[in-house]
């Protein structure tokens, strides 16, 4: 379960602020996060992930404060708890399919890379048809292919939290909807809660809440609202 | 750490143009001036070692480095000429043995050494094949020329006329090989060593001719009397010297006034040197007294002072070169920030992250440290024979 309390967060002196006095998601559910361009949904991401952290609040993400963390520990505590799948998929060219796949056993001491990761990383990118381009480089791949295998490279570690910022966001229908298949179908699979954020309202269907950045947004002093989740 | 490497080789093998290019480069500025140090001690080492095992020399006034390199490396032009009797001066001190040195021409590009047997005993020159020179006309060659020339005891090896025009001088010898000396590493596996008076025949000062008082030359005499006979131009003149001719060779004239190049003078011991070399302090003296030992370090003063130029204008390199890659480095940081942030977002600890950007840097220098390594050890182990052969092109 995700839960946060009394946050409130800025980028500098900005106009832009980010006001959240209690938000609640329940694990095991599949939520997307939708709002204008700009009103904070990847801050928001970053905020639960321990990338970025607030000016005032806690934010608990599986039992775990993040917010009390020190850098280093929560980058520890990312790497086995959070996967993150990026709109931009962020795949290193120099590596391989497999080898960006791994990354994550090769970046903190906190995983550790064996022969059985080796084993699940193939089967992995077998179950999501792209077992026979192991040993290409992203720039040889189709934008779907790339996202899977950042979706691959999320999930090696078996995170029990799954955090995607846009992950459909540059794909062609037919890709669209196999790569949020395999999000979904890995959520429900592994007991691991997901939080999406989308554009796309044609997709919201499929999840089980929606979360409404705009309740929590505020641009200018005074401007603001104050809101929650809302359940479909 | 080995995860760490691995990422950081990835990166470096994918992009392995632009990892060649600063491999080349960090190695080079770190070889340059190294190696070139190397070169220079090695080859200051090679032609000191021979200048300080040559006591004193003795040569016509003129440029004393002219005189040393041809009487100790047997190059350059030859020196002022000067007459034989300097031999025989010095032998007449009785202050040192004298070495009489003509080295003035050349059979097939090999340098023909006039001198005498007391040459190969004070430079420990040894015959390994054949025998020593036993009479005018015969010629020892060193390694190198037998080699080159593919010529053992019992062939022949022609001197090379000085001009082709120089139709009353110098004209080709047939000399033959007595035997090959051994191995030596110096500029004596280069040469061919014959009796000083063979080169004064090879000189046109010393010939050999039918023996006009026989019978059978009668038709080539144009007249004769009491004391005196006198051929025609179809007397037949010897170019290559025979048992069977040696004793119609002969030379005209004073041969105290027949030429040598140098004398090399071993004096026994440090006061009968210093004797010597002040009999030819005289402001009239033709003659000069040097010590090829201060000759050449004077010459390698100057090559020294060269390359420290030369080492300054590496050093100004390799630092502009240096911080080119410094900039190379820092603008490929900048670009690979979204790498980086991306690491940093997926959980990379800010060590593991740092350590393959650093990895990266420290596995160029390396490489480059340890290629300028190999290079330099290349170069002290061959360098000094890459130089002399270079020398000899």
């Amino acid at each position: 379960m995700i839960r946060i309390e009394d946050l409130e967060f800025r980028y500098g002196e900005g106009e832009f602020r980010l006001r959240v006095p209690e938000l609640q998601v329940e694990a095991r559910t599949a939520t997307a996060c939708i709002g204008p361009s700009g009103s904070g949904k990847t801050t928001l991401l970053n905020l639960i992930a321990g990338i970025t952290t607030p000016q005032k609040g806690r934010i608990v993400t599986h039992d775990t404060d993040v917010t009390s963390l020190s850098d280093e520990r929560r980058r520890s505590f990312r790497i086995k708890t959070i996967g993150l799948v990026f709109q931009e998929f962020e795949l290193l060219e120099y590596l391989t399919v497999l080898d960006n796949i791994m990354l994550p056993y090769r970046i903190n001491p906190a995983l550790r890379l064996d022969s059985r990761v080796r084993e699940r990383a193939i089967s992995l990118a077998e179950k999501m048809g792209i077992g026979d381009k192991l040993g290409r480089h992203p720039g040889k791949l189709s934008q779907g292919e790339r996202q899977r295998v950042a979706v691959c490279r999320a999930v090696l570690p078996e995170p029990v939290l799954l955090l995607t910022d846009e992950p459909t966001g540059n794909l062609d229908p037919a890709n669209k909807g196999l790569v949020l298949d395999i999000i979904l179908d890995y959520a429900r699979e592994n007991d691991a809660t997901l939080i999406t954020v989308t554009h796309d309202h044609d997709l919201l269907a499929r999840f089980d809440t929606v979360i409404d950045i705009k309740e929590f947004a505020v641009i200018g002093e005074g401007a603001g609202r104050q809101g929650g989740g809302t359940p479909q | 750490m080995r995860q760490t490497l691995y990422l950081a080789w990835r990166y470096l093998s994918y992009h392995r143009v632009k990892t060649l290019i600063l491999l080349v480069s960090i190695t080079l500025i770190i070889y340059l001036p190294i190696g070139l140090r190397v070169l220079v001690d090695q080859s200051s080492q090679q032609l000191t070692a021979r200048a300080a095992a040559t006591p004193l020399i003795v040569g016509a006034k003129g440029s004393p480095l002219e005189l040393v390199l041809n009487t100790l490396y047997f190059r350059s032009d030859y020196p002022e000429i000067m007459r034989y009797e300097q031999v025989t001066r010095v032998t007449d001190a009785d202050l040192a043995i004298a070495i009489p040195m003509y080295v003035r021409f050349n059979a097939q590009g090999h340098p023909i050494v006039g001198t005498g047997y007391e040459y190969f005993e004070y430079r420990g020159l040894d015959i390994v094949d054949g025998r020593q020179l036993g009479m005018l006309g015969e010629c020892v060659v060193g390694s190198r020329v037998a080699e080159a020339l593919d010529v053992g005891p019992g062939d022949f090896v022609i001197s090379s006329p000085e001009s082709v025009f120089d139709l009353a001088g110098v004209y080709p010898l047939k000399m033959r090989v007595a035997g090959v000396l051994g191995f030596s590493d110096t500029a004596d596996d280069d040469a061919i060593f014959v009796d000083v008076r063979t080169t004064w025949i090879i000189e046109g000062l010393g010939h050999g001719h039918q023996d006009l008082s026989r019978p059978e030359a009668a038709s080539v005499v144009l007249t004769r009397d009491s004391t005196n006979v006198v051929g025609s131009a179809a007397v037949v003149q010897y170019n290559e010297i025979t048992e069977d001719n040696i004793e119609s060779f002969h030379f005209h004239g004073d041969i105290s006034q027949n030429p040598v190049t140098a004398v090399i003078a071993l004096p026994p011991d440090q006061k009968s040197s210093a004797l010597l070399q002040g009999r030819y302090q005289g402001e009239d003296e033709p003659a000069q007294i040097v010590r090829p030992v201060n000759v050449m370090n004077e010459l390698l003063g100057t090559i020294l002072s060269v390359q420290s130029f030369i080492t300054a204008g590496a050093v100004i390199v390799g630092m502009a070169t240096l911080a080119t890659a410094a900039l190379v480095f820092m603008l490929s940081l900048r670009l690979r920030r979204r790498e980086i942030e991306t690491l940093f977002k997926i959980g990379g600890s800010r060590l593991s992250v740092a350590s393959v950007m650093t990895s990266e840097i420290i596995a160029v220098l390396l490489a480059g440290v340890i290629l300028a390594g190999g290079l330099t050890f290349l170069t002290g182990q061959f360098g000094s024979a890459a130089i002399r052969a270079f020398i000899r092109m």
